[in-house]
């Protein structure tokens, strides 16, 4: 019954997919729609991840030099080893899991609401396709921007730890830097914005087709949105494990 | 001209639209009429192409909208207008945005004659000046009145209503039916209006279809309703007291048309 259900689910996904990805009725309109996505789901984003990744960058400096008490660790790897987490998982998956929340919530309350109120019975009726003209704009400007917030991310996690190393006496600043310098491998970030591009996706289309989907009233588009991010976290973390696989073996 | 032939419409079994036949007529404002449940608003869905049926036929001036490729249902919809019961405006657009919306989706004109196309809609119907505000800064008859004119923004050939008067006090309620009863005379528009307001039935009912419980049972016009037979009409229409008046009223004296055609 709920294999029967889950693959009902997938199917009407796929064929949502098929009707978001077609060519726009006007391609004015959809540039200009997807300027102010990429306002609402992006650039609006941007404060949480730079409280987020500093806090993190600087809890994971402290937890490295806490935990790494070995004398035969060099003091270097504290930087080594937050810049490793930084740029393997928390850029990406850490913080997909993060904008699921935000992002995901938004967009399913946002489509669930225009169909409680049979906005998107009016565009259908005026013959405008709506899942293309409300849902791709979206998923173009978070994959678009996502590479931007992944970046801004690391960034600002580094700049956590520098920070704990400033004010604290945890670990020298300069050893630190040297840490975040060594055995640097380029791939780790390539990995991670390929990632970061896939969980995009998911969280664009998975959260808009639950709230495309949504029958009732203002509980339906609650509940709505709560599936939304826990079916996006959900892929999220099944595809770090299937990229993982795939990218860094 | 709208006609529907031999309309069924199912639901798990339970069958709303037992083969309902009815003609929509241009030019006159049709009224769909029928107690909560009777399938009117399947009717209308099905109309609008929201709701596909098993069998029948929905003609628009002769093409079949049950048999249509999807290209001829995306240009047909281009020629329908319609008014949704909670208006349906969009939100993150302006009154102006509103209106202007089919006509950035649909015509190729410059900003500034879409701009013109849909101050002169929001003139129709006594907006000037609210171009600018949101729909959640309006009242609910103004946000009806900017659905109208977002409606009639593409010169549609064929007008749909849903409970146009919900939610609206008795003054509003007669403004907006005037005002879809101006626009269909004006414009030569088949318009249909699934209503519950029996001020509507009795004010601007030019061609009534009253379904039960999923048959057409009675066509008619608003003067012909006084003297229906039909029991289940007589009861949906002058259920209230004052109803039941104004039809003993009429019985003695007459429509105001028929006094004063009788004056003349």
């Amino acid at each position: 019954m709920l294999i029967t259900k889950s693959l009902a689910t997938f199917g009407r996904y796929c064929m949502y997919l098929g009707r978001v990805f077609s060519l726009p009725d006007r391609w004015s309109v959809f540039g200009k729609r997807t300027l102010q996505e990429v306002s609402k789901l992006g650039i609006d984003s941007i404060p949480l991840v730079i409280i987020i990744s500093l806090f993190i960058g600087a809890v994971c400096t402290i937890q490295m030099q806490l935990n790494v008490t070995s004398p035969l660790m060099p003091a270097y790897s504290v930087g080594l080893a937050t810049r490793d987490i930084v740029l393997l998982e928390f850029s990406n998956s850490i913080l997909c899991l993060i904008l699921a929340g935000k992002v995901g919530s938004n967009i399913a309350s946002e489509i669930g609401t225009m169909r409680v109120t049979e906005q998107i019975d009016a565009l259908e009726i005026m013959g405008v396709n709506s899942a293309n003209y409300l849902t791709l704009p979206k998923i173009v400007a978070f994959v678009l921007f996502m590479p931007v917030l992944v970046v801004l991310c690391m960034c600002m996690a580094f700049i956590g730890g520098w920070l704990v190393a400033t004010v604290t006496d945890l670990i020298p600043v300069s050893r630190y830097f040297y840490g975040l310098q060594t055995m640097f491998i380029e791939w780790y970030v390539w990995y991670s914005l390929i990632k970061s591009l896939v969980f995009a996706f998911i969280i664009a289309t998975v959260s808009s087709y639950f709230g495309y989907y949504v029958k009732g009233g203002a509980l339906q588009v609650g509940r709505a949105s709560t599936n939304a991010v826990v079916c996006s976290s959900i892929f999220i973390l099944l595809f770090d494990v299937i990229l993982t696989k795939l990218l860094l073996q | 001209m709208i006609e529907v032939k031999d309309l069924t419409k199912s639901f798990d079994g339970r069958t709303v639209l037992h083969g309902v036949n009815a003609t929509f007529e241009t030019g006159k404002t049709n009224l769909i009429i029928g107690q909560s449940g009777s399938g009117k608003t399947v009717l209308m869905k099905s109309l609008v192409g929201l709701i596909r049926p098993e069998e029948g036929q929905i003609l628009f001036d002769g093409r079949n909208l049950l048999t249509m490729k999807d290209e001829e249902i995306k240009n047909l919809r281009k020629e329908i207008g319609m008014l949704f019961q909670g208006s349906a405006l969009f939100d993150s657009e302006t009154v102006l945005g509103n209106v202007m919306f089919p006509l950035m989706m649909f015509t190729r004109t410059s900003r500034a004659e879409m701009r013109d196309r849909a101050m002169f809609c929001l003139e129709r119907v006594n907006l000037k000046g609210a171009e600018r505000k949101y729909p959640s800064e309006i009242s609910g008859g103004m946000q009806k009145r900017v659905a109208i004119a977002r409606a009639i923004a593409l010169n549609p050939k064929y007008l749909f209503c849903d409970e146009p008067n919900s939610g609206l006090d008795p003054k509003t309620s007669i403004l907006i039916d005037e005002l879809l009863s101006d626009i269909t005379h004006e414009y030569n528009i088949t318009t249909v209006i699934n209503t519950h307001d029996m001020n509507s039935v009795l004010g601007i009912g030019e061609n009534i279809i009253f379904i039960n419980k999923g048959h057409r049972e009675w066509v008619g016009d608003m003067t012909q309703i006084y003297n229906t037979s039909n029991q289940a009409l007589n009861d949906f229409v002058f259920a209230t007291r004052l109803f039941q008046e104004v039809r003993e009223y009429v019985a003695e004296h007459g429509t105001i048309e028929q006094r004063e055609k009788h004056n003349k």
